[in-house]
């Protein structure tokens, strides 16, 4: 028989560039991985059908967290007066003119709050915002 | 000399555990990258100062949210879902159309991001914060 022949032969994956694959899966994950991360106010997005990722990289964002308590988080600085979100987010400008600025605003913070956050980012020129939503409806 | 014999020893580090601390670190890695990619409406702000900039009356739709959730549009009030059509048959009549989107110091954020979610849904560009009402 023909078939019997072809079952001797050895088969084997090539083991040997492994290391080299891990490698290079680790450079990435290295890269990818960015360390810093402020856990922020405990919110709850708005929803919303046309959101789009943002375009730079999270190295240039700095995030803004509103709560329904009129709580103010600036990264890992709590904003006790609005009025201060000017000069931190002017320094925060003025290091890295990319800045964008994403807005994790619960659902429920009154728009009172939200329009001087806006008002500040205005001064300080941090014009760039992200309204930051989950995909809904 | 005793010492002259310890350099005749191959001396190597053992490299074959060299791929078992990789695979170590990669799943470290791994397990600490988070890939969730933020996501939002993007918004320009305008630049600060009160620069008065002179815009025909009739490039201006404004659009206000009141307390209670509620929008009105040329004085005319509507479904927060309706918002989208309304404005894109607008800015069909008038592409150089902008809208300014006024909202009570009470108004729910919710609201505010389901307008804008509207706006962004008629393809509408222009659009204008003003300033709160007090």
């Amino acid at each position: 028989m023909e078939f019997k022949k072809k079952n001797k032969i050895k088969l084997a994956i090539p083991t040997a560039s492994m290391p080299d694959i891990i490698f290079m899966l680790l450079i990435f994950f290295m890269v990818a991985t960015v360390i810093r991360q402020y856990s922020g106010l405990q919110v709850k997005l708005p929803e919303a059908v046309k959101i789009q990722k943002l375009d730079v990289s999270n190295r240039h964002v700095s995030t803004i967290w509103v709560d329904k308590e009129n709580n103010v988080v600036l990264d890992d600085v709590t904003v006790k007066n609005v009025k201060n979100l000017r000069n931190l987010a002017y320094q925060k400008r003025s290091v890295d003119p990319q800045l964008v600025i994403s807005l994790k605003a619960d659902k429920l913070a009154r728009m009172k709050i939200i329009n001087e956050v806006q008002q500040e980012l205005r001064k300080a020129s941090a014009l760039r915002i992200n309204y930051s939503a989950i995909p809904g409806e | 000399m005793v010492l002259r014999k310890n350099k005749d020893k191959d001396v190597e580090i053992p490299s074959a555990s060299l791929a078992d601390i990789v695979f170590l670190l990669l799943i470290f890695f791994l397990v600490t990258t988070s890939i969730d990619t933020q996501k939002g409406l993007d918004l320009v702000l305008p630049p600060p100062g009160d620069t008065e900039i002179k815009i025909p009356k009739k490039n201006i739709t404004n659009l206000f949210i009141n307390a209670a959730g509620q929008a009105m549009i040329d004085n005319q009030v509507i479904d927060v879902r309706e918002i989208s059509g309304i404005v894109k048959e607008k800015l069909y009549e008038n592409p150089l159309l902008i809208v300014s989107l006024k909202t009570h110091k009470d108004s729910d954020y919710n609201v505010y991001v389901k307008v804008l979610d509207q706006l962004k849904k008629a393809d509408a560009k222009r659009i204008s914060i003003a300033n709160p009402e007090e």
